[in-house]
């Protein structure tokens, strides 16, 4: 089971830095998120695995999970909400103003709005 | 303990110039005298201690760990030079006052220089090296405004970037030299370092400390070749040109050379640097000052050559040369100073300072003409005055010198300069005050106000009661000053007049008489000068300038590209390599902790993570799909918690999917719903390349921390969980209770980004926004905007999913639940409305803004947390208790249920906020009516009402 959980992290590790390297919002979007999903996974399983042993207290408990990452994780995930949410209007808002959704807004002026403009068209039509 | 307030007291009173200034000028002057008076009072207080021959020391503890301490110490060198600094300084201070027109600032004048006064007592009476370094650069900074005060000028403003940079650059060398002599002595203390002459002679890291020392201090004091800075920082009004550079800045190098006289000097590489750098700055300069025909160049490239003679005395290193050393730096800033303040008054006065437009100025200047006079007589070293004293004792070490084996060297050179500055010095006072008068004059001359002429007489009365009375005014200074420097016992010595026919007077007098030879034949002598190959040093300077620009912007230009994609990937990079460098170097086998055994449905869960993870990464061009194969990863993390015993996390996290999950569905709604494939397959793969090491580099540790065994903090979470806390859900409890102090910021976090997203979208949308808005709008979309089953199956589900949240909410104390899911739950169903039947039907009905919601939130948790301070208790102290009802039986209350409430609303408010913002936003782009009713089917077509948005 450890080694699942740990691939798992690391594939999902993978795919949200290279979506992180992406030169669109959206899929730097993406990327944060499976780098969220990541990251919290890999700080629960600091308190190492257990099944079947949550950290309730029960009279047929045999044992119980560490609770304190898995408090310090579940306010992550609504934090990384929040961090999403925040960025995703970053990048609404950007992309409004200066119609492109490049990370970049490098120049502008070169074509920049244009090209992203056609990009933005065509990629509006529902397929 | 007063020593420190003595650099203190000019920095303090800084700002009272430009506060004063508008009671007037005198008012503003004054004040600036009066704290410069303050201070040298102070300094003065030690005065009797240090003749005394105590070390007057304070310290004050600054950053310990790295040595650094605001440590000050008094001993008779700096005592020397902060009494000229403070003397001098109050001079001009009265100078300056009638200098300065009355179109110029003076409050910031002022301002300024007391800056820099500061910073130069600083830098004479720190015991700590790193200090003195703080002082040293402020007083290039300083002194950079100083020059580029009148800011309107671009040569002010050249000259002060030139000097910032050579100083600045000579400051940095300092920095490196003064950190490895701390190094070597093993303190940064200077009363300390100079108890360690032998240790640090013998250092293997001499030479280059001695190297970066010198570039610190030859750069400082203007030596050849970094000696073209000084003229041109002559553009700074005469007063500053005054008290910088003649007095006072400009001797910051050649008192640090004194101050380490007694640890650097001595050796063969200090006298054979050292030495000639002097000689030569003092014979070029010389020589280049015959020719100018700007008094202050004149008297600028004068001062070069009188630092490079100091230079030169303290690179002998005899105890005799440096004693000369001393008496020629007092000398100097006597005769110097009265010299640049007087041609201030020329200026002032005629309108000129071109020798070529001057000329037969002693009548109509009486006054100015005798003092300016006597000093340039005492420059040019004329008996009986003090400038002759000090040359004397040059000239009579410089003659027994020997360098490099030619016994000829020293002595023919400082014949040349002598007969060089008697040139100059020559022509300065012929040129200026003798001849016809003239009718041309940019302005009538005569005597300025006294104001102005007393300092320059209160100077050159020093200048001839020094000259005639030598070992009477200046003899106790001088030894105490030499005793400092030298460090040991002092030679034996008389400051005298007459030592009898010595060689030395015999080389005065003959360069008395071929100085003046020169001034006859001036015209010959500039025709061969204009023969020579003269070397621009500005031109050169701009062009290694312009070239370390050049070399930067491209630079810059290569490396800043503006790609947020390529910055992120080096450091990606760079922490790769890093990590890589401690995996090699640490053990890295799996722990020998028993693993659990591997099932079935978690290794297809597994392959349904792993496949949606790739499909992800290798089709999110398709951004819908992209979004759908997040959603199941989202999935299979909750069951990965739900799995391992984390139920908290898997309502967590599964509540925190369907949120993410509408919010950007909302967002693509607006947004292109491809990325277009438009980065090369070169960058892909260096990504993916990268992407694959961090994956893989993240699972090698998370494996190799889950198969190891540790000692676990929450035993003590555990035990105290029901005891303490009152509750049996640990992981709840630590979030309202054991570490209720985090649960608390985390929310108001929560709080601030909702806001933050009402901010960027509430604004309203510009023209260009505005347009791409109305281009959505003409996009297709579904026939049924608003469907009916889905209204209907919200508006049954809303009752229920409060419910839910409700129970969630009450439960979360013993089970899982709590204040976070249950805000989730309730969202959610709460977005809903506002998904099926539309924004403003929504926003319309809503009764409670979810701003007002947030608030509430943060408020309830910030007083329940408070409430304890009423019993007494820390913050967010928590108490329970057990009470009954009929019909509901034994209950428990806790306070931890209002925290946790003001975190259910704060999580409500903050969802809702977002999601609501962004369906605003959407509904702008909307082309279909906003109707009264939920759904589109209209149930009654006579309540029907169609608007146009």
């Amino acid at each position: 089971m450890e080694l699942l959980v740990a691939s798992a992290t690391g594939v999902m590790t993978a795919v949200g830095i290279y979506l992180l390297l992406r030169a669109r919002t959206f899929p730097v979007i993406i990327g944060l998120t499976f780098l969220s999903y990541a990251v919290n996974l890999f700080l629960f399983a600091m308190g190492r695995l257990g099944i079947n042993q949550p950290p309730i207290f029960g009279a047929q408990a045999t044992g119980y999970a560490d609770p304190l990452p898995q408090a310090l994780v579940l306010t992550a995930i609504v934090i990384s909400f929040g961090m999403t949410a925040l960025i995703v209007v970053l990048a609404l808002r950007g992309f409004l103003e200066s119609g492109s959704d490049a990370v970049d807004l490098a120049a502008p002026e070169e074509g920049g709005p244009a090209a992203a403009g056609a990009h933005g068209d065509t990629a509006r039509r529902p397929s | 303990m007063s020593l420190w307030l003595i650099p203190l007291i000019p920095f303090l009173a800084a700002v009272l110039p430009p506060l004063t200034i508008r009671s007037g000028r005198t008012v503003c002057a004054v004040t600036t005298g009066l704290a410069t008076l303050l201070a040298m009072v102070l300094l003065l207080s030690h005065a009797p201690a240090v003749y005394r021959g105590e070390i007057v020391q304070a310290r004050l503890d600054w950053l310990p760990q790295i040595g650094l301490s605001f440590s000050f110490f008094l001993d008779g060198l700096g005592l020397f030079f902060g009494a000229l600094i403070l003397g001098i300084g109050l001079l001009v201070i009265v100078y300056a006052r009638f200098y300065l027109s009355r179109n110029d600032p003076m409050g910031r004048f002022y301002a300024y220089l007391l800056l820099f006064q500061g910073a130069m007592v600083g830098v004479v009476v720190s015991d700590n090296i790193l200090l003195l370094l703080v002082f040293w650069e402020l007083t290039s900074l300083t002194s950079f405004l100083l020059i580029g005060y009148w800011r309107h000028l671009p040569e002010a403003r050249q000259g002060a970037r030139m000097a910032l940079v050579v100083t600045g650059g000579g400051g940095l060398l300092l920095i490196a030299g003064m950190l490895m002599l701390g190094q070597i002595a093993g303190s940064y203390e200077l009363s300390e370092i100079l108890q360690r002459g032998d240790l640090i002679k013998a250092s293997p890291l001499y030479l280059p400390m001695l190297l970066l020392v010198l570039g610190g201090a030859f750069t400082k004091s203007a030596q050849f070749p970094f000696h073209f800075w000084l003229p041109h920082a002559m553009a700074a009004p005469t007063p500053v040109s005054a008290y910088l550079h003649s007095a006072t800045m400009v001797k910051a190098g050649v008192f640090l050379l004194a101050r380490l006289w007694p640890v650097l000097a001595g050796t063969d590489a200090w006298f054979l640097i050292v030495a000639p750098v002097g000689l030569v700055t003092m014979l070029v300069a010389a020589w280049i000052a015959i020719f100018k025909d700007d008094l202050k160049g004149l008297l600028a490239f004068s001062t070069v050559s009188h630092l490079g003679l100091m230079t030169m005395l303290l690179g002998f290193g005899t105890p005799m040369a440096a004693v000369a050393a001393v008496f020629h730096i007092l000398n100097h800033a006597t005769f110097k100073a009265a010299l640049f303040m007087g041609a201030g008054i020329i200026d002032h006065e005629t309108g000129t300072r071109d020798i070529r437009r001057l000329g037969g100025l002693l009548t109509l200047m009486p006054i100015t003409a005798t003092l300016v006079l006597i000093a340039s007589a005492s420059m040019a070293g004329i008996a009986p005055l003090n400038g002759f004293l000090s040359k004397e004792m040059m000239l009579e070490q410089a003659l027994q010198t020997s360098y490099a084996g030619i016994p000829w060297l020293f002595p023919v050179m400082v014949g040349l300069a002598t007969l060089f500055s008697v040139a100059y010095s020559v022509r300065l006072a012929v040129r200026v005050f003798f001849g016809p008068k003239r009718h041309d004059y940019p302005a009538h001359p005569h005597d300025p106000p006294a104001g102005m002429w007393l300092p320059v007489a209160v100077l050159v009365v020093l200048v001839v009661a020094i000259g005639l009375l030598p070992a009477l005014i200046a003899g106790p200074i001088v030894a105490r000053t030499a005793l400092a420097v030298i460090g040991g016992p002092l030679p034996s010595y008389y400051l005298a007049i007459w030592h009898g026919v010595t060689p030395a007077l015999l080389v005065s007098i003959a360069a008395l008489i071929a100085g003046t030879a020169l001034f006859l034949a001036y015209g010959r002598v500039d025709a061969i000068r204009l023969g020579l190959p003269r070397p621009d040093a500005k031109t050169l300077f701009d062009r290694v300038v312009d070239r370390a620009v050049t070399a930067a912007s491209g630079l810059i230009a290569r490396s800043h590209t503006g790609s947020l994609q390529l910055y992120f990937a080096i450091i990606l990079g760079a922490v790769l390599v890093l990590a890589a460098g401690g995996f090699w170097t640490a053990s890295h086998g799996a722990g020998a902790r028993a693993t659990l055994p591997v099932s079935f449905p978690a290794v297809v869960a597994w392959l349904a993570l792993v496949v949606a993870s790739l499909a992800a990464a290798l089709r999110h061009h398709d951004r819908v799909f992209a979004l759908v194969l997040t959603s199941v990863v989202g999935l299979v993390v909750s069951l990965a918690f739900l799995q391992f015993s984390a139920p908290d996390l898997a309502l967590t996290q599964i509540s925190v999917d369907v949120v993410t999950t509408v919010l950007l569905l909302l967002a693509l709604n607006l947004l292109p719903k491809t990325t277009p494939r438009d980065i090369g397959g070169m960058v892909r793969w260096r990504d993916a390349g990268i992407a694959a090491l961090a994956g893989l580099g993240i699972a090698a540790l998370a494996y190799g921390v889950m198969t190891r065994g540790y000692e676990t903090i929450s035993t003590y979470h555990l035990e105290q969980s029901k005891p303490g806390g009152g509750g049996t859900n640990v992981v709840n409890v630590i979030l309202v209770d054991f570490r209720g102090f985090d649960t608390f910021g985390e929310i108001i976090v929560l709080g601030i980004a909702a806001l933050a997203i009402y901010a960027l979208l509430d604004h309203p949308f510009g023209r260009a926004s505005a347009r791409r808005l109305a281009s959505i709008r003409s996009a297709e979309e579904a026939r049924d905007a608003h469907p009916l089953m889905l209204v209907v199956a919200t508006r049954a589900l809303l009752p229920l999913a409060l419910t839910v949240g409700a129970y969630i909410f009450l439960r979360g104390h013993n089970l899982p639940g709590g204040g976070f899911i249950a805000g989730l739950v309730v969202a959610m169903a709460l977005i809903m409305q506002y998904m099926a039947s539309g924004y403003v039907w929504a926003h319309d009905r809503a009764r409670i803004d979810p701003r007002a919601m947030i608030g509430a939130g943060i408020v309830i948790a910030g007083l329940t947390g408070m409430g304890s301070w009423l019993f007494g208790r820390p913050f967010l102290t928590s108490s329970y208790d057990y009470f009954s009802l009929p019909l509901v039986g034994e209950f428990e209350l806790a306070t931890a249920m209002a925290f946790d409430l003001g975190v259910f609303l704060t999580v409500v408010g903050a969802v809702l906020m977002s999601l609501a913002q962004i369906s605003r936003v959407q509904q702008r782009a909307e082309r279909s009516p906003v109707t009264d009713h939920p759904m589109d089917i209209v149930l009654d077509a006579k309540t029907a009402v169609v608007k146009e948005v």
